[in-house]
């Protein structure tokens, strides 16, 4: 049961995501290119997602607990801090290179494209390596 | 590459990745971030965390098919990018969600959904970078 709710949850997710254009890098590309082939089509994405998201959100976190857990996920830190600024920076900065975010290319795997699993193989590649720098750091910061 | 604008097909998509939000969130607690799923699955721990994560991804991946059945043609994806600016930008990406803590669905929606200050950091800076980026390899390098 848990991993079938799991599985449609997944599936509407992609869907979702599929028809909403955010799997396709042109159409990406597109909305943050406003001096060229501006396509605002993106920023309706997000409005419906939080449309929906907002309201569902709180209806759900006012309730004791979730169906199959015995308690929400949620993170508990609220600070902003440097690495979540300059994560965030360098993220958008590939995104805007590669035209496919984890969310759209996720789901795009589905389709086979070549393109795809590019990008999908280098994303991993590219948080293996975050992983181990941090390790790498962290190590050295205790040794000092 | 000219695409068309899609303002009630790219709200109803976005509608249903809201719904698909609230429902892991309702039903399993937890946060929709592709970034988490992906990460977490490099990382085999809890085993229970592990599997719900594939049945995640399972569902993803199979999403293509069940637009292939239901509309008879598989989604549009166009490419406008070399295949070096894929390799490059996929990578640039993993590494900066890393330490972010999140990307378009986590900080973007799920994030955003329950005003965190955080989240709504990183989408603004995301947004930012990507404006730029866009910016410079089309207006600047002109690729």
């Amino acid at each position: 049961m848990r991993l079938l709710s799991a599985f449609l949850i997944g599936l509407l997710f992609g869907t979702g995501i599929l028809i909403a254009g955010m799997a396709n890098p042109a159409k990406v590309l597109n909305f943050f290119d406003i001096a060229g082939t501006w396509d605002p089509s993106l920023a309706f994405v997000m409005g419906g997602a939080l449309l929906v998201a907002v309201p569902g959100y709180r209806l759900v976190l006012g309730r004791p607990k979730p169906l199959f857990e015995h308690g929400f996920q949620l993170p508990d830190t609220q600070r902003i801090d440097r690495p979540l600024v300059l994560g965030s920076l360098t993220f958008g900065l590939g995104w805007g290179v590669a035209g496919f975010c984890p969310g759209g290319a996720l789901p795009a795997l589905g389709t086979g494209r070549t393109e795809v699993v590019m990008f999908v193989a280098a994303f991993v590649a590219g948080l293996l390596l975050a992983r181990f720098t941090r390790s790498l750091v962290q190590t050295r910061l205790q040794a000092a | 590459m000219i695409t068309e604008f899609t303002p009630l097909t790219s709200a109803l998509g976005g509608m249903l990745v809201g719904l698909a939000a609230t429902l892991l969130m309702a039903l399993h607690g937890r946060i929709f971030g592709a970034t988490g799923i992906v990460g977490g699955l490099l990382r085999p721990g809890d085993r229970n965390d592990w599997t719900l994560r594939a049945a995640l991804l399972a569902g993803m991946v199979a999403a293509p098919t069940l637009l292939l059945v239901l509309t008879g043609q598989m989604p549009q994806i166009q490419v406008p990018v070399s295949t070096p600016a894929i390799l490059i930008g996929g990578a640039v990406v993993g590494f900066g969600v890393f330490f972010g803590g999140g990307c378009t669905s986590g900080h973007g929606i799920c994030g955003n959904a329950r005003f965190s200050r955080r989240s709504i950091t990183a989408t603004l800076t995301f947004m930012a970078g990507a404006f730029l980026s866009v910016y410079v390899m089309r207006h600047l390098i002109g690729a």
